[in-house]
């Protein structure tokens, strides 16, 4: 760096980042959604997966849930800096490997092919719990809830039984036993 | 039945029953409604701007000369794009504001209507929080909740976006009743845990330093009286940054002087070997810290602040106290005096040898420059322009560059909110329309305006608001016709390639002040200098003086970017005492 003209610091050393989930409940109001993913955004975090909707109608409660990666001191900020805007009411901030907390996505697969691929295809999914929700003689929609990788892995391995089309939600998250997250 | 008042009347209602008395604005076809209700609130004086980043930053200065928020009121569209530079810097600098802007009628948002712009997106990211008001009934209360988030916990600007049919529509107004708790945003999260654990480390310190910076002063004028107590009943050194100057007297034998890029020697060696740290209100910014990992490696940090986010953003510190500075220092004091009464003398040997060591750190001298009798040297007209005006209460601000460093060395402040400059931005053009506010807050008091040439033409047009509203400000421009900070990092940085950082083709200044009707004063000479000032400060009637300057002279000491505290740059003085021959910089 001797020699260097940058009027600004160096980016120190690289530490470590993990995967967290931050769940933020806000008031379901005009912009809240532009304030907290502007925040994200506007501060370099990452943003892997986003869910959101009312969760409670009468006091107007919208609940975020946000899959980010960071370092120890980044994932602190954004909980800090979430705390800060004012239509937010409370934060929480899980580890990926948290074994307290349930993690679940949910994706749509369309599948076009004969009925013997339609049937392998739904075979493959059992360990999801697929649901039919669409049945023509030569295609199919199937649900499945997982995990994000496992649904990776099924929209990579599920191409060769006629997989045409993913949409797929971010992950929302619970915790296990009667604990309500305060 | 109750009365029924249109939006404009209640957007009035609301300021006066927030005190407000003064307003900066700029009128335009969303907002005028609300300026046809001008009329009829008499005890609200409106100040005509020239531009609304003008407005802007006069808000600033008058926020932060008083303590009490700022309000603007601009119209829709460019109105409201031109206020952003100075709501971003006042989000930087944690001034509270209140904007009101203007909007298209409510069925036209979203249609590209005339002077439409999507005021509460953009301003999202420069404000503490914004409101777009979509109902009348709602007004009220959005803009006493508007005033609570602009003023508590760290202040900030925030931002109500009226639309031209709200403006007319009739609604009951709501008096204003304090909420409670604003989603526990305001903070006071320490314990006395906390407090004893300071002092605990305050007594086993041997080199502690006080590192104080805005929030002490955003804290009130309380919270600069008890941080005084605090540093005399411990007898350390202290040291601030450049928005907390004022909140200790800068000539007091304790005070080490600025810190941070272009700190004193003593502050910033003082920060680099300490193995205490006290930080109240301030926040590691980036030209004070330097090179964050060797960043005062052997101290214990304590960072006392308002705003939790602050904590462990840039350093991570050992002991936070989150809460209001002024809380924080009375039950420190309170506790000191309880567990160790008489601290400072019975701890005066222990920490002996670290004044020693501070003292051979000041014996440097690092803002000694060298002086000359034929061109004015800017730090000398700074030192000048103080000795002449110490005696008075005088209001200083800043544009942004290289003499905004220089006032920020050389002239010593005693008080808190005397001290309008722009920090966290480095808005250039801020110092003008600021210290036009700062002359409405305190019309009989001495404000000057310490300028660059280049700054200072950023927002030249609002001299002409101090015309009109007879406000003296004194706008004291050092004149090397570079933009000087520009100019001294291309000498040091970029091989004396002077890039695009000459201003040829300046105006006149003397003449210019002429043309908007004040009085212009031009010095050429050392010699003539303070005979000029005089007839500055003797002037009642705003005045641009021209202060033609040394225009090769750099700023030191200086702390290349990127460098730790203990590796500075200082100036020709002493680097030709010692024989540096470039070498130093080309270490930068």
């Amino acid at each position: 760096m001797a020699n260097s003209k940058s009027a600004y610091s160096f980016a120190g050393k690289k530490q470590k980042t993990d995967t967290h989930i931050i769940v933020v409940w806000v008031d379901n109001e005009a912009g809240v959604l532009a304030r907290v993913v502007g925040l994200f955004s506007g501060r370099g975090y990452n943003i892997e997966s986003l869910a959101v909707a009312e969760v409670d109608q009468k006091q107007n409660i919208s609940r975020i849930t946000i899959v980010t990666t960071g370092t120890p001191q980044v994932v602190d900020q954004i909980k800090l800096q979430l705390k800060k805007l004012v239509p937010v009411h409370k934060v929480a901030d899980f580890k990926r490997e948290d074994k307290n907390v349930i993690f679940k996505e949910m994706a749509l697969f369309k599948f076009v092919a004969n009925n013997s691929k339609l049937n392998k295809a739904f075979e493959a999914c059992k360990n999801y719990n697929p649901v039919i929700l669409d049945k023509t003689n030569k295609s199919n929609v199937i649900q499945i809830t997982a995990l994000r990788r496992e649904i990776d892995t099924m929209s990579k391995n599920l191409k060769k039984f006629g997989l045409v089309s993913v949409s797929r939600t971010g992950a929302v998250a619970m915790t296990r036993g009667s604990e309500i997250f305060k | 039945m109750p009365k029924l008042y249109s939006g404009a009347e209640i957007v009035f209602k609301c300021l006066e029953d927030q005190n407000v008395s003064n307003i900066f604005g700029y009128p335009g076809g969303a907002v005028l409604p609300i300026y046809d209700e001008l009329k009829n609130f008499n005890s609200i004086k409106h100040i005509l701007v020239r531009h609304e980043q003008g407005a802007g930053h006069a808000a600033e200065g008058y926020a932060r000369s008083t303590g009490k928020p700022g309000v603007l009121l601009v119209t829709s569209g460019p109105g409201a794009t031109n206020a952003v530079t100075a709501l971003t810097d006042a989000y930087m600098d944690s001034v509270p504001l209140v904007c009101i802007t203007g909007q298209v009628p409510t069925h036209l948002i979203g249609t590209d209507a005339f002077q439409e712009c999507d005021t509460t997106g953009i301003t999202r990211p420069c404000t503490k929080h914004n409101w777009l008001v979509k109902d009348v009934n709602d007004l009220a209360e959005i803009m006493h909740k508007a005033f609570e988030v602009a003023t508590t916990g760290r202040p900030g600007p925030v931002l109500v976006d009226i639309p031209k049919d709200i403006q007319f529509q009739k609604a009951q107004y709501k008096n204003y009743r304090k909420l409670k708790k604003l989603n526990g945003k305001s903070h006071n999260n320490y314990s006395q845990k906390n407090i004893d654990e300071l002092i605990s480390l305050i007594s086993k310190a041997k080199k502690p330093i006080f590192y104080t910076g805005g929030g002490v002063i955003n804290s009130g004028t309380k919270a600069s009286e008890f941080l005084r107590e605090l540093v005399y009943a411990t007898g350390f050194p202290i040291t601030s940054t450049l928005q907390g100057l004022g909140c200790f007297p800068a000539d007091d034998n304790q005070f080490l002087g600025m810190l941070g890029m272009h700190g004193t020697y003593e502050a910033n060696n003082a920060m680099y070997s300490c193995d205490l740290m006290i930080n109240v209100g301030a926040r590691f910014d980036d030209r004070i810290t330097g090179k964050i990992d060797e960043f005062s490696p052997k101290s214990k940090k304590v960072h006392i602040d308002i705003d939790p986010s602050s904590i462990n953003k840039n350093v991570k510190v050992d002991l936070a106290i989150v809460g209001d500075i002024k809380s924080v220092l009375t039950s420190t004091l309170k506790t000191l005096k309880k567990s160790k009464n008489n601290f400072s003398k019975s701890n005066k040997h222990q920490i002996s040898n670290w004044w020693e060591q501070i003292q051979k750190w000041r014996s440097k001298r690092s803002l000694d420059y060298i002086g000359s009798e034929v061109t004015i040297k800017p730090q000398y007209a700074i030192e000048r322009l103080y000795e002449l005006t110490k005696d008075k209460d005088t209001y200083i601000t800043t544009e942004v560059g290289q003499h905004q460093m220089w006032a920020a060395q050389h002239y010593k402040f005693n008080k808190p909110n005397r001290w309008m400059t722009s920090g966290g931005l480095g808005t250039m053009g801020y110092g003008l329309p600021a210290a036009v506010g700062v002359q409405i807050a305190h019309p009989k008091k001495l404000v000057i305006d310490i300028a660059g040439e280049a700054s200072v033409l950023m927002t030249m047009q609002e001299m002409s608001t101090a015309v009109q509203y007879n406000l003296p400000i004194k706008i004291f421009i050092l004149n090397n016709e570079y933009m000087g900070m520009v100019r001294q990092w291309q000498e040091l940085l970029h091989d004396k390639n002077y890039s695009e950082s000459y201003t040829a083709a300046l105006p006149d200044f003397v003449k210019m002040a002429e043309a908007y009707g004040c009085v212009g004063i031009r010095a050429k000479t050392p010699e003539e200098l303070d005979d000029k000032i005089i007839e500055m400060l003797n002037t009642d009637r705003p005045v641009i003086f021209d202060c033609l300057v040394d225009k090769q002279e750099n700023c030191f000491p200086m702390i290349p970017s990127g460098k730790p505290h203990n590796q500075m740059l200082l100036g020709p003085k002493d680097q030709k005492e010692k024989k540096i021959t470039g070498k130093g910089r080309t270490l930068v």
